[in-house]
């Protein structure tokens, strides 16, 4: 697959308008500009309007974020604070 | 429901604490009800005791018996693995889930998976267990086991402070809630979820004693109610669990004056001609191959003549043996087990434990719904246990049988011919009737004696009798008291042969006697006839000169008259 074609589907479920969760939406919303831009979806689940759908990504902790594409699914929990940890886990930076 | 209990109850008293059933077999007797509604309670213990399988089981049965959805929120197993691993008790999870009647919900935590970054709390959960248990209604939820959360996330902090959130919104949910936990060394869960759970901690244990295995159970708190704090053995089997509350029994036990018969109308005679009591337990013991089985069988026997119905408990011989062996002195037990009125139950002791053993009677014994049972015999329950366990196992028994007004007979082996005054089980302090058959050994044969060593709250003989197996079946015969002491056998046979000997002897010698006497008779009798005939003859004689003398006479005074009157007339 060619890098350029590639693109990031991302998932963030979080529940309600809660710190947690709007930390970690401005925090994805940095890092995909800085290292993705152009090559990214986010897509924002409030699990308190559809819980479900929680199960289906094996959600259980609040606010996670699911890279649906490219495989293997990957998670990210947690308020994604940490820019290292959030690219490495993404696979956008190697470990 | 609740409510209006509480309206009920005024200040003075607080109403009981509500319970859950849960369905299963026995816990609810040791938990006098089930576990605190609307709390959650904690199951814990080592890996393969039976967690989820109770925990899956209170679920099933709520939804199938109580008609309470449950949800079960699986940390460990996928949910068609949860479905093929009890189907074989006969859960249809999969129907279940279809039916609305329960939900599971299996979360998925792999730590190759997640990369944890900041802050975050469990709120995913809290929603797919709300939205789960709001989906159908439920009144029930078991998390198994939660234990996996901490495995899978690194936060302890964050994951106890949300533990302790999980518990007080599922107390607020108005849920009954089951936990389980791997047991941890020392504690009672590795992640000592106890803190968390604090009305009901029930440890599951799995010990292998003697290569033999046994599950057992115990309470270790219920806060606010009373409860059994003993350990009972469980079982699990194509039912489910059945938990056995073996010593909870007082000795508060229905009695009975009904008599049952033995079977052999001798022994009943022995037994102030009525047998034993309806209800009660008889010990038969024994040197080996003095007819306990015998006995044994004939009473199973006689029970079903009476068309009642009967448990055999075989830990020796197969059914089909003793059937074959009992054909020999004249029983036929088949046809009982063809009717249905017989049960055998067949098992080598060493097949489980011994608590295994009485969960099984036990659960039998309920299915059944025998008036008597037999257990043949106990002596071998010994190879799976010491004396004193198989004898608080066999007090168990004995007072969930009186419960049961079922009458129960035991066999026992004595190893010694000395009798002792117990037996090797030390249960014929126990029993309310106890029949010793003992070998007697004499002048080169060995005889049966059997007799009573007690049977309480009735008159019995205290003779010894000769117990006989014939192939018409088993009889009991006095015993022989000669001079020479207690004959038996054959020198009994030999003694009465003896003695109609002698009568025959003097029949004879009285008969020739009474012959010479008739004999005398007769002569004597032909004595006197001849002397009554010349009595006869004498007296005739006498007649004759008497009749002659008056003939003279007559003759003379007529001739006097005749001479008077001539000569009157010449004058």
């Amino acid at each position: 697959m060619d890098t350029e074609t590639e693109k990031y589907e991302l998932r963030l479920y979080v529940a309600g308008k809660t710190a947690k969760s709007v930390t970690a939406l401005n925090n994805l919303k940095k890092y995909c500009e800085e290292h993705l831009k152009g090559q990214y979806v986010i897509e924002v689940i409030d699990l308190l309007v559809q819980p479900q759908l929680a199960e289906g990504d094996q959600i259980f902790a609040i606010p996670t974020l699911v890279r649906k594409v490219p495989e293997p699914i990957r998670k990210i929990i947690g308020d994604l604070s940490n820019e290292e940890k959030v690219l490495v886990g993404l696979n956008i930076r190697p470990a | 429901m609740s409510i209006a209990q509480n309206k009920n109850t005024s200040a003075v008293k607080h109403p009981l604490l509500p319970k859950t059933p849960t369905g299963i077999a026995g816990l609810d007797e040791i938990t006098e009800g089930g576990i605190p509604q609307g709390r959650p309670t904690l199951i814990c213990g080592d890996a393969g005791c039976g967690k989820t399988l109770m925990s899956i089981e209170f679920i099933v049965r709520g939804a199938t018996e109580f008609d309470e959805p449950g949800v079960f929120m699986a940390f460990e197993e996928k949910a068609d693995e949860l479905a093929a691993n009890v189907a074989s008790l006969g859960f249809d999870l999969d129907q279940l889930q279809a039916d609305k009647k329960i939900k599971i919900d299996h979360v998925h935590i792999d730590r190759t998976e997640i990369e944890e970054t900041g802050e975050y709390d469990l709120d995913g959960l809290f929603i797919r267990l709300n939205y789960a248990i709001d989906s159908i209604g439920a009144k029930r939820v078991v998390l198994d086991t939660l234990e996996n959360l901490f495995a899978g996330l690194s936060n302890q902090a964050v994951l106890r402070a949300e533990l302790r959130r999980l518990f007080h919104w599922l107390k607020e949910k108005g849920v009954t809630a089951i936990i389980t936990g791997e047991r941890g060394d020392g504690k009672l869960t590795r992640q000592g979820l106890e803190e968390y759970v604090s009305d009901c901690v029930i440890l599951l244990d799995h010990r292998v004693i003697n290569q033999i295995s046994t599950r057992r159970l115990r309470i270790v708190k219920y806060r606010g109610s009373v409860h059994g704090t003993n350990e009972y053995p469980f079982l699990i089997d194509e039912d489910g669990i059945s938990v056995l509350p073996v010593t909870s029994l007082k000795l508060e036990k229905p009695v009975s004056s009904d008599r049952i018969a033995s079977g052999i109308p001798a022994l009943d005679q022995m037994l102030g001609g009525k047998g034993f009591f309806k209800g009660s337990s008889i010990l038969v013991s024994g040197t080996a191959g003095t007819g306990k089985t015998s006995i044994a069988a004939y009473f199973a026997n006689e029970t079903c003549k009476q068309g009642k119905r009967c448990i055999y408990f075989a830990f020796e011989e197969s059914p089909k043996q003793i059937i074959r062996n009992m054909h020999s002195i004249g029983v036929d037990l088949q046809q009982y087990v063809d009717k249905g009125n017989l049960k055998f139950f067949a098992s080598r002791p060493t097949l489980y434990g011994l608590e295994m053993h009485l969960v099984a009677m036990y659960k039998l014994i309920k299915q059944f719904k025998p008036d008597a049972v037999v257990l043949d015999p106990i002596t071998n329950l010994i190879t799976v246990g010491s004396v004193s366990e198989v004898k608080a196992m066999l007090i168990r028994l004995i007072d969930f049988l009186q419960e049961e007004q079922v009458t129960v007979m035991f066999t026992a082996l004595t190893l010694n011919t000395v009798i002792s005054d117990q037996t090797d089980e030390g249960v014929s302090s126990l029993v309310d009737a106890w029949l010793l058959v003992r070998d007697i050994e004499y002048n080169g044969e060995r005889n049966r004696g059997m007799y009573i060593m007690k049977s309480r709250g009735m008159k019995h003989s205290n003779q010894v009798r000769e117990f006989v197996i014939t192939d018409k079946g088993l009889d009991l015969v006095d015993v022989y008291l000669g001079p020479d002491g207690i004959l038996t056998g054959s020198a009994r046979e030999a003694q009465i042969l003896q003695e109609q000997t002698g009568d025959v002897l003097r029949d004879h010698a009285v008969t020739r006697k009474d012959r010479e006497i008739s004999r005398k008779r007769k002569v004597l009798e032909a004595k006197i006839s001849s002397l009554q005939t010349e009595f006869e003859s004498a007296e005739d004689e006498l007649n004759k000169i008497y009749q002659e003398e008056e003939l003279i006479k007559q003759v003379s005074d007529k001739t006097r008259s005749e001479i008077t009157n001539r000569r009157g007339e010449k004058g």
